[in-house]
């Protein structure tokens, strides 16, 4: 792979795109043809790269997002220009805030209409600017293959994120030289990945010093594929682990050390060890908002160490006593071979007891007139072992699956996060199942951002992604309703989905069976009978409008 | 709030000041000034920007700048340490009663006059900030019709140097 062949064919831009496309290894390629990427297009039926026709350009912006989550491998997304390039600008957004590697390529008026707002023009590299990683405007077809390999490598290198391409039409058309094996040197871009010696010495010591450590693992541990580091340091030290909600399968949840998600929404020992805790080891988290609540009375108590990728998010949310910039991997591992042991008996018994003691009990009534989101949750992580692939969508759902969902392999629980999109869940399920296909993957969702990217189910059935889709209707934008009764005196409003069409009818006009279950008793035999179908299934559960989220 | 001057070494090329500018205002930083021109290096620009903010915001500023691709290299300037100028062009009132008198105070600002016509003169002005305001102040009274500033570029004194490539001085 070094030997660096530098030969020269002449080619099109279009097909120049095509070919570095495969050389970065894309196989699968999420997208949405119109009259601005005609010629990528031509080019794509050609080549061996796989095109999964979404059916809204955002479905195909998660679909990438999913897949990349899943693969470890860069997502690939493409639209036309105009609406279909603003309509991939939530789904980038989305990747942004979550640290997730697409590539999303989008057509470009010719480079002489630029500017004079013609037919389908959006300045997209504008557009997508504060949420992108980085964004080109090619204008040069001779930097076409350049750009593209240096997309490639800022968005799967340091802290991964979106990186968009934005490429005229008659770039694409235009005759271009093939300059092979590029190898990015980007000077103002340089990761950091090895942690400084000197401030791991003085993590070390804090750990062998501290009587009652946590770690808070975040995304970045599963996006520098750390789990098993986190889980020998944990196990060798006797830490127990919180998480935040990117964290969540950062650490398998049904290990005695794990004691869930922190925050406004996370669990009740997660929140009081942190609370409780004299050293804090914040790893490949930005601690944001959600997770810390009010950041001066996060962990007040603990002396804070603070690991990330990005040095600009040590000191923005959080304020750290031992900062270190670096790739989690990287610094766990630097750390295991200088830690000794020290297990923190006392401390472990005391948690794990905290963590037993407000375990919720199982209270779904098999006869009561609705079902239990919790109880759900439970039993397919009995029967999934949590090992299938989850998605979520944004809502009350997405907090009863954070908390009661019990994933083990690192990775398989992808959510949006940070930008918190309603209609993630079921795009990102298909890019999985289609970067996973031997996996089971399971998308928990609400109705009311089911209904976001409803349209997806036709991409199911086209490519046949077999997604389970587990659907929980109260009829309400639950959280939001919440949110009216706690904040705004019940003042419940534009919260009622009154509409809702009948779900089950839905699916089946997309030739995917569905059932729908309206008590507990039913839940465990329907679940195994989705599980075991080969395709997908949809179930719909009716959900009490006054359950609560926590 | 105290300023802080940063220079920051970008590529040259399209949408780079427009990355920089649209981070301050979304991030909610303030920029007092922002100068930006191309150096040795024709590949390389160097902006100047005035940051207002305490220390918090400057590091954030910083980090931040330093995240996009298209920035190369960041060094905050000591005031004390540094040569920092500014241009101002002044177009004031003036006639025959009151030319003489600001040409001398533009001669004891060591500044020049660079157009005149029958009712007004037009002075450039170098210097740091605080000079040009000073000059401005003088010039007050007479009445200014116009006034166009570049904004602040900064140097650092003797041997040091900021360059791309790890070999500072």
């Amino acid at each position: 792979m070094l030997d660096i062949e530098r030969m020269v064919i002449n080619m099109t831009g279009a097909q120049a795109l095509i070919k570095v496309l495969e050389q970065n290894k894309t196989t699968t390629i999420f997208g949405y043809p119109g009259a601005a990427n005609g010629p990528i297009y031509d080019e794509l039926s050609k080549s061996t790269i796989k095109h999964i026709l979404t059916r809204q350009e955002q479905g195909a912006a998660h679909a990438a997002s999913g897949y990349a989550r899943v693969t470890g491998k860069v997502g690939v997304c493409m639209a036309t220009s105009g609406p279909g390039a603003t309509n991939l600008i939530t789904g980038i957004a989305t990747a942004y805030m979550d640290s997730i590697p697409i590539v999303a390529i989008t057509g470009q008026v010719s480079t002489q209409e630029i500017g004079r707002d013609v037919f389908q023009e959006v300045d997209i590299t504008g557009a997508t600017a504060p949420f992108c990683k980085h964004n080109y405007l090619v204008k040069d077809a001779n930097k076409l293959v350049k750009i593209v390999n240096e997309a490639f490598y800022i968005a799967s290198t340091g802290r991964p994120g979106p990186v968009l391409i934005d490429i005229p039409i008659d770039i694409q058309q235009k005759e271009i030289s093939f300059l092979q094996d590029f190898k990015p040197d980007i000077r103002g871009y340089k990761p950091t990945y090895e942690g400084h010696g000197l401030q791991i010495k003085k993590i070390i010591k804090a750990i062998q010093h501290a009587q009652r450590p946590v770690i808070c693992a975040g995304g970045g541990v599963i996006a520098s594929n750390a789990s098993q580091e986190l889980l020998a340091i944990a196990e060798k030290v006797g830490i127990p682990i919180v998480t935040t909600l990117m964290g969540i399968s950062a650490f398998p949840a049904t290990h005695t050390l794990y004691l869930g998600m922190i925050g406004s929404h996370g669990v009740y020992a997660a929140n009081k060890a942190v609370a409780n805790a004299d050293l804090l080891i914040v790893m490949g988290a930005r601690a944001g908002d959600r997770a810390t609540a009010q950041a001066d009375k996060f962990a007040r108590q603990a002396q804070i160490v603070h690991i990330d990728i990005d040095p600009a998010e040590i000191g923005k949310n959080l304020g750290a006593n031992i900062p270190i910039v670096g790739d989690v991997k990287t610094i766990l591992t630097q750390m295991l071979k200088h830690i000794t042991i020290s297990y923190k008996q006392e401390w472990t018994d005391n948690v794990v007891r905290w963590k037993q003691e407000n375990a919720k009990k199982d209270s779904a009534k098999k006869d009561a007139p609705y079902v239990s989101p919790q109880y759900v949750l439970n039993v397919l992580s009995q029967l999934t072992k949590g090992e299938a692939i989850v998605t979520t969508e944004v809502g009350q759902n997405q907090i009863w699956a954070a908390n009661n969902y019990k994933p083990t392999v690192p990775g398989y629980f992808l959510t949006s996060g940070g930008l918190g999109t309603m209609g993630y869940g079921l795009p990102a399920a298909i890019g999985a199942k289609l970067g996973a296909p031997d996996k089971e993957v399971i998308t928990i969702s609400g109705d009311g951002s089911f209904q976001m990217n409803m349209q997806e189910l036709a991409t199911i059935k086209q490519w046949g992604a077999d997604v389970k889709i587990l659907l929980f209707n109260n009829a309400r934008l639950g959280m939001v309703r919440e949110l009216q009764k706690m904040r705004f005196k019940s003042n419940y409003y534009a919260t009622t989905l009154d509409g809702n069409p009948d779900f089950v009818k839905i699916a089946a006009a997309y030739d995917i069976p569905a059932e729908k279950v309206v008590q507990n008793a039913a839940v465990e035999e329907t679940l195994k009978r989705a599980l075991a179908y080969n395709g997908s299934y949809l179930i719909e559960f009716s959900i009490d409008p006054e359950e609560s989220t926590l | 709030m105290a300023k802080h001057t940063l220079a920051v070494l970008v590529e040259n090329h399209a949408g780079v000041l427009s990355r920089v500018a649209g981070l301050f205002s979304r991030r909610g930083f303030n920029i007092d000034s922002l100068a930006v021109g191309v150096t040795e290096d024709p590949n390389i620009s160097r902006m100047t920007i005035v940051v207002d903010g305490d220390d918090y915001t400057v590091e954030q500023v910083n980090k931040q700048l330093n995240k996009l691709i298209d920035v190369i290299k960041i060094r905050q300037l000591d005031g004390s340490d540094s040569v920092t100028r500014e241009l101002a062009l002044v177009k004031v009132n003036a006639n025959s009663n009151t030319r003489s008198e600001i040409i001398q105070i533009v001669d004891i600002f060591r500044a020049k006059i660079v157009d005149v016509s029958k009712n007004t003169l037009t002075i450039e002005m170098t210097g740091p900030g605080s000079k040009i305001a000073a000059l401005e102040d003088m010039l007050k009274q007479f009445g200014i019709k116009e006034m166009v500033r570049t904004g602040t570029v900064a140097i650092e004194r003797g041997n040091q140097v900021i360059r791309t490539e790890g070999s500072e001085g």
